[in-house]
């Protein structure tokens, strides 16, 4: 395929997210509607670029856990939340928001994977 | 031994879930006319340390504030076609909690009924506060004695299966993981053994996917235009069938809002699950990586796949401890060049804080710009692009030691009135105790649960 064959597109509209939280480490679980994505997001949703995503927050670690059997990539993102729920200053102490920050990622798919969910 | 299915209802997620929605779920129960139970999981960390504050202040407080209100709409129904009730919303005080819930069935004239309350999670009666604070936490943490506000661990299922062997109606728990409120009740009906573990896991996924109310059947989760959700207003808190192979199907109550799709309920399956191969519970050790989702029918999704490995050798036990107060203040400001009016208030606030030199920690959000995804440095705020904006609300939220310092802070968001930008408006402040929380680990074989009775 040359490069016209692809497009970006916003993480948004081809997956979904929820977030939960511990402590001050919160884990973004990444679900693509279409499976058939799945192989892009395992590629190109890699620890660096999550972790640069959350960047402004200064996460000590991201690790990654694939879940192929739920077409779905569990990100754990530690020392997120300023402290954690229990004495973090932010407005969002859970973090319950932070999934929306990833899904504004974007990501390059075969033109012909882009049909919506 | 039993091998019909079991239905596990679920009324409440959390403590400030809706009071009304057991009902639906009861009523469900009752309709299906299979053997049934009904669980509320109402505990989250700071939750049980609030809880504790309140027990200081009357001996027969501790417990959630709502427990009455939560259970009044079901609790005759569910003693009269046998539904046993589990909820951890015993909290610093289950002995309490099930007075109050004997006495709430004398009033409703409920009939007999024994109310069971299961103890042993409160680290503080198993040991002095000398030594529980020589013990390592994860994170470290150096806890002033006069500090620590509560030290429980969460206990498993096997409390909560032995209460209603012996016949409970009403099964009262304090800290326990939230999965066992589930498992307790299928041990109890199947006979598994503590040692199956691949049933045990199937048991703690269907605790996990009912922990958290309507969080699986669509809940926490529309985005309209995206992920639409029909009427979550009312919508229906989830029913579990689980069979005696460990095998289940997440439902809801018909005539109810919301939905049980694939994706609601493998959102839930990943909630707060960090790796997916090694979920830690009490009770057995949770792998996810086989599990597979199938829609079934309308509003019924089948899970299978649940894998179990032994239990961890220790207990987590959550220590709180005080953690000074917090305090928010708000400013709003609306229309032609409001952002910049905003920004002017934050640097105004910034510079009388620096001024005052309080001993309080300070962070700012621009609510309408940059305040969810916002950091304690405003580094989010600063690389917000300039956009057509036309109503932003400044928030300050400080933190410290003494309440004064705090209060202090927060005066200077209602000086900005007369002092402030232009068109400032709507000032709120408030002040709330603060509670941090740490980590410790011990043997399970010194955390045996004890069960107390209480019947009329």
């Amino acid at each position: 395929m040359t490069a016209e064959d692809f497009v970006d597109v916003p993480l948004h509209q081809i997956a979904h997210a929820r977030t939960g939280d511990k402590g001050n480490r919160i884990n973004v679980a990444v679900f693509c509607y279409d499976p058939a994505v799945y192989p892009y997001l395992a590629e190109q949703l890699t620890e660096a670029k999550v972790l640069a995503c959350y960047g402004h927050r200064a996460p000590s670690a991201v690790t990654r856990y694939l879940v192929p059997n739920l077409a779905a990539c569990n990100f754990v993102i530690d020392d997120v939340l300023a402290g954690g729920v229990n004495n973090s200053l932010c407005l969002d102490r859970h973090g319950k928001g932070l999934s929306y920050l990833l899904l504004a990622m974007t990501i390059r798919l075969p033109r012909q994977c882009v049909s919506g969910r | 031994m039993p091998k019909e299915p079991l239905l596990i209802g679920c009324g409440a997620g959390f403590a400030g879930d809706r009071l009304d929605a057991a009902l639906p779920v009861v009523r469900e129960l009752i309709a299906q006319g299979k053997p049934a139970c009904l669980i509320f999981e109402t505990l989250a960390e700071r939750t049980l340390a609030l809880a504790q504050l309140r027990r200081r202040q009357d001996v027969e407080g501790g417990y959630l504030t709502t427990l009455a209100e939560l259970l009044a709409p079901v609790l005759a129904d569910c003693v009269a076609h046998r539904i046993p009730i589990i909820g951890n919303f015993g909290a610093a005080n289950p002995a309490a909690a099930a007075r109050r819930i004997l006495q709430l069935a004398t009033t409703l004239d409920c009939g007999p009924i024994k109310v069971m309350a299961v103890t042993g999670d409160d680290l503080l009666s198993r040991m002095s506060a000398g030594e529980l604070l020589a013990m390592p936490f994860s994170p470290p943490a150096r806890i002033a004695p006069a500090s620590l506000v509560s030290a429980n661990v969460y206990l498993g299922a096997q409390g909560i299966a032995q209460a209603l062997a012996a016949g409970a109606d009403v099964v009262v728990t304090g800290r326990v993981a939230d999965p066992a409120l589930a498992l307790g009740p299928l041990v109890h009906h199947f006979g598994w053994r503590w040692d199956d573990w691949d049933r045990l896991a199937a048991g703690v996924l269907a605790g996990h996917l009912l922990e958290c109310g309507a969080q699986v059947t669509g809940g926490y989760f529309a985005d309209p235009g995206v992920k639409d959700v029909p009427d979550l207003a009312s919508v229906g808190y989830p029913i579990a069938e689980i069979a005696a192979d460990g095998s289940l199907v997440i439902g809801k109550p018909s005539g109810t809002g919301g939905m049980v799709s694939e994706r609601t309920v493998k959102e839930q399956i990943l909630y707060e699950i960090h790796d997916p191969a090694a979920y830690l519970t009490p009770d057995v050790t949770l792998d996810l990586s086989g599990v597979t989702v199938e829609q079934v029918g309308p509003d019924r999704v089948r899970v299978t796949g649940a894998a179990g490995k032994p239990r961890p050798a220790t207990l987590k036990g959550t220590v709180c401890f005080d953690g000074g107060w917090l305090g928010e203040g708000e400013i709003s400001y609306a229309g032609p060049n409001c952002r910049a009016r905003g920004l002017l208030a934050i640097d105004i606030l910034r510079e009388r804080l620096s001024a005052l030199a309080l001993a309080v920690e300070h962070h700012f959000d621009l609510i309408g710009v940059a305040s969810v995804f916002n950091d304690a440095d405003g580094r989010w705020l600063d690389q917000c692009p300039a956009r057509e904006i036309d109503d932003v609300r400044v928030r300050l939220a400080v933190s410290g030691a003494e309440r004064r310092d705090v209060e202090r802070a927060l005066q200077e968001v209602e000086a900005l009135y007369t002092a402030g930008p232009a068109g400032g408006g709507g000032v709120r402040t408030h002040v709330t105790p603060l509670m941090n929380s740490t980590s410790v680990f011990v043997p399970r074989e010194a955390f045996a649960p004890q069960i107390e009775t209480l019947e009329a």
